[in-house]
């Protein structure tokens, strides 16, 4: 989908919900990056990770095991178990995605924050404009904050102070409401939260929420009403 | 050092990649029936739930404390009566911010 036809389907509100988004990223990204530098990695890791890796959570993670003093090979396993979740998104996305060339920026821009938008809207060209308009513009104030937080260092280290570590889980469970007013999606997706929870004190990063697609098993797809009266 | 850092990094960009377009490359290939279609939909809904669940209650493999689930609390209820996606997102930041300032950790 053209940029211009991006542009032309986003609604005003749903611009500007994008935009807040892009723009709580970049101040987690200013965090990020001033935490690796802090941490006596030299600036051009962050960066690096940003740009090809693009995935927050697997970045921290990273950093955090090397800033440790543990290997890059563990931070980078660590790193790869957290972003296996890509693998449900990208089955569920990919026609909104769209064919042939498109797959590979496409895929590259996956963040769980714009598949959640895409997933909130209801027809396909709205949904194409949601995951585009939001993985772009992630991309661009991620990696800027990312570069701006690595220069100037310790400004901000700690964006808990600004509740951000509050606001990231606030805009998925906004985004996913909608969908759990349907009681066929609430009931695996509850197991779903409990699972995780419960595996979590015990599990590496990133699996507790694989095995919590387990929840799976409690889905049944809406039956036709015809069925259902004969 | 540098190399193994430049290692790492790069298998990580790789393998998150594959991880991503492993989704549509697969679709591309395969006509999907209508009904699996639905399952991975869900499946995503039920994967970006549990993510909510991880990130809002929990910090590592302890419990995230009480400012944070608190914030994400008075979203969920500001977003379950269909208050505007901003409002949701500032109360989730300034309820865990507020306390935090109030020394509730």
């Amino acid at each position: 989908m053209p940029m211009r036809s991006i542009w032309r389907t986003l609604d005003r509100g749903l611009a500007r919900d994008i935009g807040l988004v892009c723009l709580a990223d970049g101040v987690v990204g200013l965090s990020y990056g001033a935490i690796s530098v802090g941490g006596g990695l030299p600036l051009w890791v962050p960066i690096l990770l940003s740009i090809v890796v693009f995935a927050g959570a697997s970045q921290f993670l990273f950093v955090g095991i090397v800033a440790a003093g543990g290997s890059p090979i563990a931070a980078m396993i660590a790193g790869l178990l957290v972003n296996t979740r890509h693998v449900a998104f990208g089955l569920a996305v990919s026609d909104v995605i769209g064919g042939g060339w498109r797959r590979f920026p496409g895929s590259h821009l996956m963040t769980d924050e714009n598949v959640a938008f895409a997933m909130g809207q209801d027809e396909l060209k709205q949904k194409r404009a949601a995951y585009w308009a939001g993985g772009i513009g992630i991309f661009i104030c991620w990696n800027i904050g990312v570069v701006i937080g690595g220069l100037a260092g310790s400004i901000i280290t700690d964006t808990d102070v600004f509740g951000l570590d509050a606001a990231f889980p606030a805009v998925l469970l906004a985004l996913v409401l909608p969908a759990l007013r349907d009681r066929s999606i609430r009931t695996p997706a509850l197991v779903a939260a409990v699972v995780a929870l419960a595996a979590t004190p015990f599990l590496p990063a990133g699996v507790p929420v694989l095995l919590a697609l387990g929840g799976l098993l409690f889905y049944r797809a809406e039956k036709p009403a015809l069925e259902v009266a004969s | 050092m540098n190399v193994l850092m430049l290692v790492g990094i790069g298998v990580l960009a790789v393998g998150t990649f594959s991880l991503r377009f492993a989704g549509p490359a697969l679709r591309s290939r395969f006509e999907v029936p209508e009904r699996a279609q639905q399952l991975l939909a869900a499946a995503a809904i039920v994967l970006l739930t549990a993510l909510v669940a991880t990130s809002a209650l929990t910090q590592g493999h302890g419990p995230a404390g009480v400012a944070r689930p608190a914030g994400v609390l008075v979203a969920g209820v500001l977003a379950w009566r269909k208050a505007p996606f901003v409002l949701v997102v500032v109360a989730a930041a300034a309820t865990a911010a507020g306390l935090r300032l109030l020394g509730v950790p």
